[in-house]
């Protein structure tokens, strides 16, 4: 096992990875190697779910609502059905009968409340572009010429859009709920009024956020196979969560668990998007158990700007509590935010806002701590778990009014945080809100950071150019990150949503290792992290290792990835199944050489002299052997060369790491755009297995973030209408305004797994929109000017600095 | 209106092909159905995400805003033919060395953007990769990886040549 | 999303689309790059019943000097007006230009008849006819015109080109001495449309400024030529105070609709930040 070690930050051979060397060494762990079994996806040889070709396939369309709430008058789809290619078209009514309704919440979000959701809408819809009908054809062409003779009589409902107008509460989405609150929760630690009546400073501030979604290069994705002979379906969809879409068929299609089959082909992209329940997603598997045959349906762009889950629409007002000489005492957090008409299935869109209430403060030494969170519907589109999910808000606020108390008391943002954060020998540690944190890298990180940037450098140098004329600004966003989550997550809510995971690991006669893992592949390099794992625990090459992920007929059953579970979770269950492995094999080396099973070793392919490494035999050999020759064997030996080991994490109910980002702007106080010259990064997540996997994992989650802070945003006008659906009008990062990101590492394994990692997969999400506001305050700082509504706008720039 | 079907005579990756198609049927469309050649992706069918891309009469182009009819008489390379005649190579390489791809899906258009740079722009720094680039969404790296693995191949730095002369080709 | 069905006409001539164009009606269009056309069927924003590709007309591809103007046929692509010497030459403010057009492939597609005929307000090519004075060429069953840029572009997607009409072709006069200049847009990433944008020449005599054009784009419904603007820095020579005053009498000039990403004041405010940039650019340089 690797001891902890400080990884210099971004050595020129620490980041491009060199072909592993077999013949030096077998220990993977912590090295660079490059995913060749992602080789494919470089000569466009990858299998996507749309290149999956099979016989009788009918293409769905959805007729979606145009608007944002209305009752279905009339729905005729005769004319429809005639146009040519057409195989079916079926109402929401019809689809009922094939698939049952569900209603998103969980029993530990005490109160949630949500209206139940159809496959198809029947008699409303409650969300412009939700499905009230489905055409299947022959072809995707012809089934979108057929939605032009659909005739729909809609009756136009008042549409709730705004927040706090949802939140007053004068038009009721569902009546039957009462209210148009779905989650509500409060917390106030003992003390709190006390300390913030008497605290030498206290700061209020309100965060916007405007909502925004993950824009997957590969669209949401489900072709399902119906098989009537049997009664079982295979379901091939561009999940991140195979064995909870099974168990989700299962009870809603009325299908076995045991036959239903979910297959993840590559996947263009995930970050939480293709986690989730989608009624167009569950229609079309209806729709191949109604029709006995194949039935395929892939989002186009419009659609997915319509319907894939949106995220992060929020309004936060906070205050912190200060003493004057820079101790933070405490927080308080009032945060309302606006989901869909609907709670989304099953994970609910609750844990956003409750993530943000866990989260907030979160890397500050305090002990008062009060918060309100109100979660509420509205006939927007719906919202769920996205990429790093509560932590952008919960770290911009936190970061933000930070800033502004260092800013209030004339200290240097690093100074006060440094005087703040918690203490790297404080640990374990219980937040106000009640996590629990193992361990954790605060100043480590901290001190990493300000030396990579040189951030006495910086600020001189900001300095000067202000004397010109020119505006940098340095931003600083400290955080913690929840990973490895235990059941503690979905679990205890009572969802079948499993946090524990499996692999299953073979040696085959020709002396190839073959690893079957539950945990699912959307990029990220989930089966390159496993390769290294499986060929350091078993003792070969990394090129003699094959994982398989995401088919639950074959792979073992577990959680698949969210939540940054995958390296932490999955990769420990390989390695106790490798561990094993190795084990056995060395049993049957001891049996056909004679020796003590002490006395020898797996090494480079080979069973080999513990103390000399002299090679005793390749393991094809043994292989040969134990499968083909196991009467060569003594008479009571049996050889077991497939092992399986499931690992879930016990001791914490998630396990943080933590990490601290900054961020280099120059803002053209004319034109109000921000150049983003340069982004850091120090995270700490644990055993690094493959550092130039965890760095472009950071890297590539930043530029998520960052087009939340600067450029994302689902703009609705007051009716619901989403104004800005193509990829024209909704702006992603692109690469010419996005910065170099340099990354650096702090090592503290957890100690509640051998292999010590935890998850990076959300970090660079986590922190960056919080880096970037932070910056751009501070250059606009000596004018007295400030934003705190994202994304941060050339306009909305320009208005703080009152040039319009 | 019935279908309306238009003969087109397309050399795609060296092959001549010959076929009545519908006259509305994009490039992309028709190399993924009617070819079984999957390796251009479609991200947005508007002509903004890149995912889309391959090269007609070696330019490289939006696959889904043309026509598979426009490319009548015409000559158009996918990456999976790029990839066989060893002209990605170098860029293969390169991309797996600095893991400048994560999923994939954005990938062939890349590398085919990535290509017309190493031919056409081989001077280019590392503010002119990002601009080159800038018609091709990532959103899985954030595009720092992508810049390395191009400036890796054009500074011709040397272990991604070398690496790349091994596993050139395919036959 | 996949286009509706449409007929289609591979057309050998310019004769042989016109007549299309006539027999078909006015739901016929012509297929040029496709980069504009193409993503509107593909979005099923526009339904034509037929189209009628001029890839195949001969004489339509090339860039060649006439006399004293720079005519450049409809189906030159953005590509090869980049690669053009002549265009560097005699046309530098559209050389200036097309680096800001969209992406690279975009560009091996997309063509300059295309783009005027479309006439989108945040169009680039509209802008630079107009500051140009450029001449745009026009053939139809009543013969060939030539309608200059001023007249051309008559409001949102509309010119003054009729139904049955093709734009073959776009005349630049060839710079004359003494002429600088300038071309910038402001955009929120590399390639978008245009929160607003500028295509600015000067002509100059020794240190003054004797004629100015000054078209704007993304700040109406066409470009914009900011006359007051031009008046305030005529006979001037480009100091400071002749640029404030021309910002100043931008605000009579311009009267920009809202959208996505900036509402009229900030449009305004743009506008006149980047007067101020050009203006200083083109004082510099000789």
């Amino acid at each position: 096992m690797n001891a902890p070690n400080l990884t210099p930050a971004v050595a020129e051979d620490n980041r491009v990875a060199k072909p592993a060397d077999t013949a030096a060494t077998t220990r993977y762990i912590g090295q660079s190697v490059p995913r060749s079994g992602a080789r494919k996806l470089l000569q466009g040889r990858g299998a996507y779910l749309d290149d999956i070709r099979v016989p009788r396939l009918g293409h769905v369309v959805f007729v979606r609502s145009p608007h944002a709430h209305a009752r279905i008058v009339s729905l005729n789809l005769d004319a429809a059905r005639k146009q040519p290619g057409i195989i079916a078209a079926v109402d929401g009514r019809a689809l009922a009968e094939y698939c049952t309704p569900w209603i998103g919440v969980l029993g530990h979000l005490k109160g949630i409340k949500s209206a139940e959701q159809h496959a198809i809408a029947i008699d409303r819809a409650c969300w412009q572009g939700e499905a009230v009908a489905a055409i299947v054809a022959e072809t995707r062409r012809q089934a979108e010429d057929a939605l032009d003779h659909v005739q729909v009589e809609w009756d136009v409902l008042p549409a709730v859009t705004d927040m706090r107008a949802s939140l007053a509460g004068e038009q009721v989405i569902h009546p039957q709920l009462g209210d148009n609150i779905c989650f509500h929760r409060e917390l106030v630690t003992e003390g709190f009024d006390e300390a913030f009546a008497s605290a030498d400073l206290v700061l209020e501030k309100t965060y916007d956020f405007a909502r925004h979604t993950g824009v997957t290069n590969e669209p949401r994705a489900i072709l399902a196979d119906y098989n009537p002979a049997e009664h079982s379906i295979t379901v091939y969809h561009a999940t991140q969560a195979p064995n909870m879409m099974q168990d989700i068929f299962s009870r809603h299609l009325g299908i076995p668990e045991s036959s239903v089959r979910v297959v993840c082909k590559d996947v263009g992209g995930s970050f939480g998007i293709k986690v989730h329940v989608y009624a167009d997603e569950m229609a079309t598997a209806a729709l191949s158990v109604m029709l006995r045959r194949p039935v395929k349906f892939i989002a186009d762009r419009m659609e997915s700007f319509l319907t894939d889950i949106h995220a992060r629409e929020h309004t936060a007002k906070v205050r912190i509590a200060c003493t004057k000489d820079g101790d933070i005492l405490g927080f308080d957090l009032d945060d309302l935010t606006g989901i869909g008409p609907y709670s989304v299935y099953p994970r609910t869109s609750g844990i956003e806002g409750n993530q943000v209430v866990n989260l907030t403060g979160g890397p500050y030494k305090h002990k008062q701590y009060r918060a309100n969170l109100d979660v509420v519907f509205t006939n927007k589109n719906v919202t769920c778990q996205y990429r790093a999910v509560g932590h952008p808000i919960a770290v911009a606020l936190t970061e933000g009014i930070v800033d502004e108390a260092a800013r209030a008391l004339k200290m240097d943002p690093a100074e006060f945080r440094r005087r703040n954060l918690i203490a790297d020998d404080a640990y374990p540690y219980t937040f106000p809100s009640g996590l629990k944190f193992e361990k954790l890298s605060h100043h480590q990180c901290l001190d990493k950071l300000l030396a990579a940037m040189d951030y006495d450098g910086l600020r001189a140098e900001q300095a000067q150019l202000r004397e010109k004329g020119i505006h940098r600004g340095i931003g600083l966003a400290a955080m913690i990150e929840v990973t490895n989550p235990s059941p503690a997550f979905y679990g205890v809510g009572g969802a079948r949503i499993s946090a524990q995971d499996g692999a299953t690991i073979r040696l085959d006669p020709a002396g190839m290792i073959n690893v079957l893992v539950s945990v699912t592949e959307q990029g990220q390099g989930t089966e390159a992290v496993f390769t290294q794992i499986a060929a350091t625990a078993v003792g070969v090459g990394v090129d003699k290792v094959r994982v398989v992920t995401g088919d639950t007929a074959i792979t073992p059953y577990g959680g698949g990835t969210w939540a940054s579970r995958g390296a932490g979770i999955g990769g420990e269950a390989v390695l106790q199944a490798g561990k094993a492995l190795k084990s056995n094999i060395l049993d049957i080396a001891a049996a056909i050489l004679s020796q003590d099973k002490a006395t020898l070793d797996v090494r480079n392919d080979q069973i080999v002299d513990r103390a000399t490494g002299e090679h005793k035999m390749p393991l094809s050999e043994l292989g040969r052997v134990a499968y083909f020759r196991p009467d060569t064997l003594p008479m009571n030996f049996q050889s077991e060369l497939t092992v399986t080991r499931h690992y879930t994490p016990r001791e914490y109910g998630f396990t943080f790491t933590n990490g601290i980002q900054a961020s280099l702007v120059e803002v053209d106080l004319d034109t109000g755009f921000v150049k983003l010259l340069k982004h850091w990064c120090v995270e700490d997540c644990g055993t690094v297995i493959n550092p130039m996997l965890v760095d472009e994992q950071i890297r590539g989650g930043i530029v998520q973030g960052i087009g939340a802070a600067l450029f994302e945003e689902c703009v609705y006008d007051e009716s619901g209408q989403l104004q800005n659906g193509t990829m024209a009008d909704y702006l992603v990062p692109m690469s010419a305004e996005m910065p170099d990101i340099e990354v650096g590492h702090v090592e503290t394994p957890t100690r509640t797994s051998e292999l010590g990692a935890k998850g990076a997969g959300e970090a660079g999400t986590a922190g960056a929109p919080a880096a970037i506001m932070n910056a751009i305050n501070d250059a606009l700082a000596p004018f007295g000017a400030n934003v705190a509504a994202q994304p941060f706008t050339p306009q909305r720039i320009l208005r703080a600095l009152g040039k319009v | 209106m019935s279908e309306t079907r238009i003969k087109t005579c397309v050399t795609v990756n060296g092959q001549s092909v010959e076929r009545e198609i519908p006259a509305r049927q994009h490039l992309v469309d028709f190399l993924r159905e009617d070819l079984g050649l999957t390796g251009s992706h479609l991200g947005c069918e508007h002509g903004v995400c890149g995912a889309c891309q391959v090269m007609v009469d070696g330019q490289v182009v939006r696959g889904c805003l043309t026509l598979a009819a426009q490319t009548d008489g015409r000559r158009v390379d996918t990456v999976e033919g790029l990839s066989d005649n060893g002209e990605l190579a170098a860029l293969q390489q390169a991309f797996l060395e600095h893991n400048a791809f994560q999923c994939g899906y954005c990938s062939s258009g890349m590398l085919l953007t990535a290509l017309h740079i190493v031919r056409n722009h081989p001077q280019a720094d590392r503010d002119e990769i990002r601009d080159l680039i800038s018609g091709n969404y990532c959103r899985c790296t954030g595009y720092h990886a992508i810049v390395d693995a191009i400036e890796t191949v054009l500074r011709g730095a040397g272990s991604a040549l070398a690496q790349a002369k091994h596993n050139g080709g395919s036959r | 999303m996949k286009a509706p069905n449409f007929d289609y006409v591979r057309a050998g001539s310019v004769q042989q689309a016109i007549d299309e164009l006539v027999a078909r009606g006015d739901s016929a269009q012509i297929l040029a790059g496709g980069q504009s056309l193409m993503a509107m069927l593909n979005l099923r924003l526009s339904a034509p019943s037929c189209l009628i590709d001029i890839a195949g007309v001969p004489g339509l591809r090339e860039i060649e000097q006439v006399g004293k103007t720079v005519r450049i046929g409809a189906m030159v692509t953005h590509a090869q007006l980049q690669q053009s010497a002549l265009i560097a030459d005699q046309v530098p403010l559209l050389a200036q230009t097309v680096p800001h057009v969209a992406h690279l492939a975009i560009r091996n597609s997309g063509t300059i008849g295309g783009s005027l005929a479309l006439a989108d307000p945040a169009a680039e090519y509209p802008a630079v006819a107009v500051a140009l004075q450029a001449n745009i060429l026009l053939q139809g069953p009543r013969g060939a015109r030539s309608v200059a840029a001023d007249a051309f572009f008559e409001g949102f997607y509309r010119t003054a080109r009729q139904p049955d009409e093709i734009l073959v072709g776009v005349e630049f006069p060839i710079a004359p001495a003494g002429r600088r200049v300038h071309f910038d847009e402001l955009s929120r990433r590399r390639g978008d449309y245009a929160m607003v944008g500028l295509a600015a020449a000067l002509d100059f005599d020794g240190a003054r400024i004797t004629a100015a054009r000054l078209a704007y784009l993304a700040a109406g419904e066409r470009p914009v030529l900011a006359r007051q603007a031009m008046a305030a820095l005529v006979g001037t020579s480009a100091d400071d105070k002749a640029i404030q005053a021309a910002q100043q009498a931008l605000d009579a000039d311009l009267d920009p609709p809202g959208d996505l990403q900036a509402d009229p004041a900030t449009k305004k405010h743009l506008a006149r930040v980047l007067l101020g940039r050009c203006i200083q650019q083109l004082r510099q340089a000789t």
